[in-house]
């Protein structure tokens, strides 16, 4: 049973179907493609209580709620996403979706090829935050939605949204933009690319083909999940979780697991070396080094968010250093510059990236506050 | 809603549908006073957790940072004006939130508390720092760390090409035209960069 916190409840996922050809920003062509996507709340007769959640790196559609009546995990954002909740389902019609090219159900990698009956493995072109916005928008169109009252999302889900009001300016009420930045550093290309190497170079990976060897490259995708686990949390937050405590007292003087932390990373990148596609790791990687609304500094950020016509409420947390507030600052000036409202706070976090994802009653005060004001601005 | 004394003072002098920013705007009331009376286009600037929501709540566009640390991320001139609503007595650095002001705003409106104002001479004399309902703090747990007279206020501009467009000084709510230095116990300014 679920009644301890108010929940959508038991969600079912649906699937469209997109039959008209798709080209992305590389050039390749999607002939036809799958999105599958869950719905929480009721759309209004208007429907303009829309609201679409972008997910990041390793996120799906299954946004809030429980698969069924046994399933004692809810969906990703269930602490944000529900009636009574900061996103109030009984206001708001909230639509998740897993992006073109995940492992969760909308066309991937690891989907079969209609032309040759067997997985697309490298074959899958590589696409892009702005192919996803393209994608989302077909979705939007099916489900009759002219505009979003908001669309929100953390981390690479953030990107989304920004890119979302660039491409559809009327198309976007409101932007929450958490815990992002405009583009990756250097930094964090890095990390995306020592985490891709780590699958890239695993025997296993046999080029993006292993599915016709029924293999997985568990190793190369686990590794790329620890290191990715690292930097989405804080140092101060892994030093109170682990510290230096060791499994058995004494040290082992060899190279098993010894010290909590090494437990728990391995057994957080075993969890997802078994339930993640390594090339769709590899194309959200991909597409969140390729976001760059400047175009490689061919406009100003400020020039490039210039379409934009949303109301924007930028999050950022203290303890994130993979997307630092300072790169959430950025957004803030670029928006400042082009006189849209935009509130943006920064809040006392210890979760680091993850934070976005927590509880954090002053985070979820603000969210709250500021969706209530949405509700009161379009009359919902 | 109930307005601070100084609001409707700030408020006269701020043209209908202008873009202003607020340094230290609190909970937002001045913001949405002004975008009601006057239509403007506004954002505050706030570094308290509790303020930032309740701008948010009221739906003012609110920019959580540390003013003390300068207006980085704002371009020069972008504002119509810049306020400071009673919060220079408390900040650290005055001449560079004056500087900012100045840089970012085509004019500053600013409201300080008069320190020469009578009743507070009077506490001096009698040998003990003013208390007062305007100012409640004892010298131990104050804020205010930077509290001037008028004249010190007006000398500090003249020694920083600050040119004052506007004085209105205040006591209780009313205009005091006589003697301000003496017997008003709050003042705003409008000016601009001189030069």
């Amino acid at each position: 049973m679920h009644s301890q916190s108010p929940s959508v409840g038991i969600v079912t996922p649906q699937i469209a179907h997109f039959d008209a050809p798709l080209t992305l920003k590389s050039g390749a062509v999607l002939d036809a493609y799958e999105l599958v996507y869950e719905t929480y709340g009721t759309l209004n007769a208007d429907k303009t209580n829309a609201i679409l959640v972008c997910h990041a790196l390793s996120g799906n559609h299954h946004v809030a709620g429980f698969r069924s009546e046994q399933d004692k995990r809810p969906g990703w954002w269930d602490n944000m996403i529900g009636p009574g909740k900061p996103v109030d389902t009984d206001r708001f019609f909230v639509i998740g979706l897993n992006n073109l090219g995940g492992c969760h159900g909308s066309t991937g990698p690891s989907s079969l090829d209609p032309k040759t009956g067997k997985p697309y493995g490298k074959a899958f072109p590589i696409v892009t935050v702005e192919d996803w916005v393209e994608t989302q928008a077909r979705l939007a169109d099916r489900l009759g939605i002219e505009s979003f009252a908001a669309i929100m999302g953390g981390s690479l889900g953030g990107m989304q949204v920004l890119s979302w009001t660039i491409l559809h300016p009327q198309r976007v009420k409101h932007g929450l933009v958490i815990a992002s930045a405009p583009k990756l550093t250097a930094q964090n290309i890095a990390f995306n690319d020592v985490a891709r190497q780590a699958i890239l170079t695993d025997p296993d990976f046999h080029g993006g083909d292993f599915y016709a060897h029924d293999v997985v490259p568990k190793r190369g995708l686990r590794l790329a999940r620890m290191l990715g686990h690292i930097t989405y949390l804080s140092d101060d937050v892994m030093g109170e979780k682990f510290g230096r405590i060791l499994k058995n007292d004494v040290f082992q003087f060899g190279y098993g697991v010894e010290f909590e932390v090494e437990s728990y990373l391995r057994y957080q990148g075993d969890k997802f070396a078994a339930s993640f596609d390594a090339n769709t790791y590899l194309l959200m990687t991909k597409a969140l080094d390729y976001f760059d609304p400047t175009h490689h500094h061919r406009v100003s950020l400020s020039e490039a968010m210039k379409p934009a016509r949303a109301d924007f409420l930028v999050l950022s947390f203290t303890s994130d250093w993979r997307f630092a507030p300072g790169r959430s600052r950025e957004i803030v000036k670029a928006l400042l510059d082009n006189n849209l409202n935009v509130s943006y706070a920064e809040i006392t976090a210890a979760h680091g990236h993850d934070a976005f994802l927590m509880p954090d009653p002053h985070y979820h005060s603000l969210v709250r506050a500021y969706m209530s004001n949405v509700v009161r601005s379009l009359g919902i | 809603m109930i307005a601070r004394s100084d609001f409707a003072a700030i408020a006269q002098w701020v043209t209908p549908n202008a873009k202003v920013l607020d340094l230290g705007c609190g909970d937002g009331s001045l913001l949405k006073y002004l975008k009601e009376a006057r239509g403007t286009h506004g954002y505050g600037i706030e570094i308290d957790d509790a303020n930032i929501l309740a701008c948010v709540k009221k739906g003012v566009n609110v920019i959580q940072m540390d003013l003390e640390t300068g207006l980085s991320g704002f371009e020069p001139q972008s504002f119509d004006f810049v306020i400071l609503s009673q919060t220079l007595q408390a900040m650290r650095n005055i001449e560079l939130v004056m500087k900012e002001i100045l840089r970012v705003g085509r004019q500053g409106i600013l409201t300080i508390p008069n320190f020469g104002y009578w009743r507070r001479r009077i506490q001096i004399i009698g040998g003990r720092m003013p208390v007062s309902e305007d100012l409640p703090y004892q010298w131990y747990d104050t804020p205010n760390i930077h509290l001037c007279t008028l004249g010190d206020f007006e000398a500090f501009c003249r020694g920083h090409g600050v040119r004052i467009l506007d004085r209105q000084v205040m006591c209780k709510d009313e205009a005091v035209s006589f003697l301000p230095n003496l017997l008003g116990n709050l003042a705003v300014y409008r000016f601009e960069r001189a030069g």
